[in-house]
């Protein structure tokens, strides 16, 4: 048993004290969180103008203007949706990286293809939280004399996000867990941190099982924030 | 209560008992099996090669999928040789060692450079080849002529490779300092970051360098005197019948002349 935990500390310092190695431990962190910070706020942005998109599209008549512009924006939201939710996003990253950005603004890259990744899941998000309220509120918006957009504004919106934000959540808990594939592109996230100290200590174990421990850290971090922050939400919930 | 303790205490049996048969099943002696024990293989007869399929001439992935190249082919005459079957297992190069420690490889093909790092977790074979670090830039670029004008510049290599530590400055000749080192899974994508003039230059092994300057118009290879390296086939720490028996095989495939085509067939064709 002794001899166990000398060697577990034994290796956690070669793996983690030798060299500083914590230290990229730790800038890796800080690249995970602020790259999936920043993409999580893209994704909401962009989530957000696709499902109002979809939705004022779904019921317009083609036979004015305003109606062909809703219809078009449509199919553009679903074409996107489509595409970004059928294909895997090393594919996406690595488009971008390579194609796309061509390998100039690294982060900028990361932050965009996270974004409009997570976009199309958050955009499916809203609109199921937006169809999830009940038809009858639009219905009485609409006879007490409130336009179709003060309703959504007024009526619809304050309801949907309540629905939203704890899938919200989930969504950013795999957001972070998808930023892992950033080393692919030479970006140092906490997962290519980890590797780095593989390639350098020729030891696994530690770096695997320390990144892990980190990654489930910062989720349980968040999941507990997150159910505090739906327990107030229910608060005034009759049931 | 109760109940969950059951459960525990069965829970914690059947782990206990899996591990005992995990030990357990450990390849059973035979007289005629004598040789084969010896070499303390993972599975019986036949020789797991670990390799990273992203470092031609060495080793790669030809057109029809199957892993090919210099070391795959050595490895496959001494599998040969030994009366073994070899197996090609491809991972990335940086988790060849571990996988090795972990007891999933036998054998680490990969143009493996011998360094003390290394040593002090693998024992390494006669070493089967003398390489060097090239730099390669793009064609136009007239600024970079030696190790010396890396310093500071932005540097994309393959993780975990001689030339990743040249270029980060771990190096012990021609040590390049404050590089911005961009590290990639593969020598290709550093090579594709290259072309699309992200970074400065690429520091990457001699024969891969020429593989990829050959492919691509745009770049080219700037030599600077480097030291010398030595690659060689890396067994399991203490594993001295397999490191002896390869060694005799190298011996013997240098001597009868296997060795020289197999280097005319890959590397100076």
């Amino acid at each position: 048993m002794q001899a166990i935990i000398q060697t577990i500390i034994e290796n956690f310092q070669i793996c983690f004290i030798d060299g500083n190695r914590y230290r990229l431990m730790l800038n890796g962190l800080r690249m995970t969180i602020l790259a999936s910070l920043c993409a999580v706020v893209l994704g909401v942005v962009i989530g957000l103008i696709a499902a109002i998109m979809k939705l004022l599209g779904e019921k317009r008549s083609v036979h004015s203007f305003r109606g062909i512009l809703a219809w078009v924006g449509h199919i553009i939201s679903y074409i996107y949706i489509d595409v970004i939710r059928g294909t895997p996003s090393v594919v996406q990253l690595l488009i971008m990286y390579f194609i796309v950005f061509r390998g100039n603004f690294t982060f900028l890259c990361a932050v965009c293809t996270f974004g409009i990744n997570s976009g199309a899941y958050v955009a499916e998000i809203i609109r199921a939280g937006i169809l999830a309220v009940d038809h009858g509120q639009m219905e009485a918006g609409r006879s007490l004399g409130l336009s179709y957009a003060r309703t959504m504004r007024y009526i619809i919106i304050p309801q949907a996000i309540k629905n939203i934000l704890p899938a919200l959540g989930n969504e950013f808990i795999v957001l972070i867990k998808e930023t892992a594939i950033l080393g692919y592109v030479s970006i140092m996230d906490l997962t290519k941190a980890s590797d780095f100290i593989i390639s350098r200590t020729y030891r696994m174990f530690m770096p695997l099982i320390g990144c892990a421990v980190i990654y489930y850290l910062l989720i349980k971090l968040l999941t507990l924030g997150l159910n505090t922050f739906e327990r107030r939400l229910r608060q005034s919930d009759i049931r | 209560m109760k109940k969950i303790v059951k459960t525990v205490t069965a829970v914690l049996t059947a782990a206990l008992l899996l591990t005992g048969c995990g030990g357990g099943s450990a390849p059973k002696e035979t007289a005629n099996e004598d040789a084969a024990q010896d070499y303390a293989l993972v599975k019986e007869h036949t020789i797991i090669v670990g390799t990273n399929a992203e470092f031609p001439p060495f080793e790669f992935m030809d057109d029809n999928g199957e892993f090919d190249g210099f070391d795959i082919a050595v490895m496959k005459e001494v599998g040969n040789r030994m009366g073994m079957n070899v197996e090609v297992s491809n991972m990335e190069f940086k988790s060849l060692i571990g996988a090795m420690e972990a007891n999933q490889l036998d054998v680490i093909a990969a143009a493996m450079t011998v360094t003390e790092d290394r040593k002090k977790s693998v024992d390494f074979t006669d070493s089967y080849y003398t390489a060097r670090q090239y730099i390669v830039v793009q064609k136009d670029n007239s600024e970079i002529q030696s190790f010396a004008d890396l310093d500071g510049k932005k540097i994309a290599v393959q993780e975990g490779t001689t030339g990743d530590f040249t270029a980060s400055g771990e190096g012990s000749v021609n040590v390049v300092k404050d590089a911005d080192v961009k590290r990639f899974k593969k020598g290709a994508d550093a090579i594709m970051d290259l072309k699309n003039g992200s970074v400065d230059a690429v520091v990457i092994d001699m024969n891969p360098a020429m593989e990829f300057v050959n492919a691509n118009d745009d770049l080219k290879i700037v030599e600077d005197e480097t030291e010398t390296e030595e690659y060689a086939f890396a067994v399991r720490k203490g594993n001295t019948q397999l490191i002896e028996a390869i060694n005799n095989c190298l011996a013997e495939m240098k001597e009868d002349g296997t060795f020289d085509s197999l280097i005319e067939q890959y590397i100076n064709e």
